[in-house]
């Protein structure tokens, strides 16, 4: 019960705080509030037992929501919101896709018999570890591969032309 | 949860950690030439002083950030054991991910802080943070994690027990020295002053007065003072007596150790102060990237190793 | 109790995924697209923890997490290359003005 109170709670101030991304003027503040709704999701995943993803949604997420900010009032020509304007287009059909896709997501939410397995799961540190050393290996060295993939594309996308001395 | 044996030490812990940056800043201030009462005189003028607002700012993502940065200090000192009968404050089998995420936070706090104001020098200040931050904060990672390969578990008083004859500070030095490095820098203090550095007037606390300054300027000295304590366990045995002359040579009670072997760290830490001049971060990235996470990587590989023999 | 929870759950999973997908729909800047984008991984981590503590393995669903956090980490690196790159070239910073695949 106090599981199920906890969860919608920091589920509406994900939610919120989400919207409030597409809301807030200045863009640190919008990256911030993303930050803040990554965090209620993260202490959810405490509550479910989760504790060292959750920990590391909140390490990972800090990190690179402080990078995301510096390129957020870089790129943007009104960074600090101070004076309010809106950067949108189609924004009504932008609207009816996302409650679209919301109503089908929430019904297949509540209808779709989940298969709930009572009794507490063990530690899921460890499990974690073990899957990915072991059963799950390929997703660990995908994952790798396109860590390094991405490393290769950043660099070789926004490295600058003559930029050799 | 609701055992008042178990609550007390949560309740004392910041208190505890206000009066142990306290302390460490008057013997800042004594290492650095000042009167000792220098820092008690700063804290109430700051204390009497009104806030400052500036045109077009961002209070609210400023105090938020300021806010946040002796929180996260406490937090980060809640998973330490501390050498008391029951353990750390908050017992939690991955501490050490936990420490590491809310010493993170400071980056938030200093960022915010320098933004908030609307003015460049504190601006520039808090985007120092991050060049800081990225640089710090790999080898940092590596040097945690090394104790914790080495004693095959994220909880720090499992750690501290698992060093019973060997201190990993000795068998792993590289790694010691990375932690007390990056110790530094988390607190954004001392040769990683740069975000607050002189060059720029006070960098992210140049705008701010009154409790903001107090706030930005006493929580660095909490979040180092939390960081030199997680040294104690991680590299130092917890609370055990040093094992030079056998286990029980020299007795007494685990908390007194870990006081003990906090103190020593701190020394450490006001001696580098003492030496070292403010780093510019461009050089200091080059360091770290180039330099310490080579050597942490070879670090953890080595423990790694040794500890699958 | 257990599955309502974990009803509950995805559904406030669908709501984040469907701010996400508003906003990466409706707005012009780069930038804040990728921030819609992370609310969409949002709400997938979310949903996954949710599975993960009402049923199935220890396992299974929270190297989804692992996944989905990489995800994130990736998406955002190479968001932000390809926006400096199209500044850079074109001094572009809105999707609307960015239609070199469009001639």
């Amino acid at each position: 019960m106090t599981l199920l109170v906890l969860a919608a709670a920091l589920g509406v101030v994900a939610v919120v705080t989400g919207i409030g991304v597409f809301v807030a003027d200045s863009m640190a503040r919008a990256t911030f509030l993303l930050l803040a709704s990554f965090v209620a999701v993260a202490v959810v995943l405490l509550a479910f037992g989760l504790a060292y993803l959750g920990i590391v949604v909140v390490l990972m997420m800090t990190i690179e929501m402080m990078i995301m900010v510096v390129f957020m009032v870089m790129l943007m020509m009104n960074p600090a919101g101070l004076e309010p304007m809106t950067m949108v287009h189609n924004r009504w059909g932008a609207r009816l896709i996302a409650l679209a896709v919301f109503a089908v997501l929430a019904a297949g939410a509540l209808v779709v018999p989940w298969p709930v397995r009572p009794g507490p799961p063990g530690d899921p540190t460890t499990a974690l570890g073990a899957d990915l050393m072991g059963p799950q290996m390929l997703t660990m060295t995908v994952l790798g591969l396109a860590i390094l993939a991405t490393i290769v594309g950043t660099v070789a996308v926004s490295a600058t032309r003559g930029s050799r001395r | 949860m609701a055992d008042p044996a178990t609550l007390l030490p949560l309740l004392l812990l910041a208190p505890a950690l206000v009066l142990a940056a306290g302390l460490a800043a008057v013997a800042g201030a004594v290492t650095a030439g000042d009167r000792p009462t220098a820092p008690v005189v700063e804290t109430l003028r700051l204390l009497a002083k009104q806030r400052r607002r500036t045109p077009a700012d961002d209070p609210l993502l400023a105090r938020i950030g300021l806010a946040v940065l002796p929180v996260a200090a406490v937090l980060a000192l809640a998973v330490v054991p501390l050498g008391l009968p029951r353990g750390a404050p908050v017992g939690l089998d991955v501490g050490i991910v936990w420490f590491n995420a809310m010493e993170v936070l400071a980056w938030f706090a200093v960022w915010t802080a320098g933004w908030g104001p609307n003015a460049v020098t504190a601006l520039v200040g808090g985007y120092r943070m991050l060049p800081l931050g990225l640089a710090y904060e790999l080898p940092h990672m590596l040097a945690l994690i090394t104790p914790a390969i080495a004693a095959g578990s994220l909880d720090p008083a499992t750690v501290a027990g698992a060093q019973h004859g060997l201190w990993y500070a000795v068998w792993m030095p590289v790694a010691f020295v990375l932690y007390l490095v990056s110790t530094a820098a988390m607190a954004f203090w001392g040769p990683f002053a740069a975000p607050l550095g002189r060059d720029l007037a006070g960098g992210a606390a140049a705008e701010h007065a009154g409790l903001d300054r107090l706030l930005l300027r006493a929580g660095r000295w909490m979040l180092l003072v939390a960081a030199a304590a997680m040294a104690v366990p991680l590299f130092l045995g917890g609370g055990a007596p040093p094992p030079i002359t056998g286990p029980d040579a020299f007795g007494g009670p685990a908390w007194a150790w870990v006081v003990v072997k906090l103190l020593v760290v701190l020394a450490v830490l006001l001696g580098l102060r003492r030496v070292m001049p403010v780093l510019r971060m461009e050089r200091f990235v080059t360091l770290a990237w180039v330099v310490l996470i080579p050597l942490a990587v070879a670090q953890a590989l080595v423990v790694t190793v040794v500890v699958l023999l | 109790m257990t599955e309502l929870t974990l009803r509950v759950v995805l559904v406030v999973a669908a709501a984040l995924v469907a701010t996400g997908l508003y906003g990466a729909l409706s707005q012009q800047s780069i930038v804040m697209i990728m921030m819609g984008l992370e609310l969409v991984v949002n709400g997938l981590v979310l949903a996954a923890g949710g599975i993960w503590w009402a049923g199935g393995h220890p396992g299974n669903a929270s190297v989804l997490v692992v996944v989905l956090v990489t995800v994130m980490a990736l998406e955002m690196a190479m968001g932000f290359a390809v926006a400096l790159a199209l500044y850079r070239a074109r001094r572009v910073d809105l999707t609307d003005d960015a239609t070199e695949l469009a001639r």
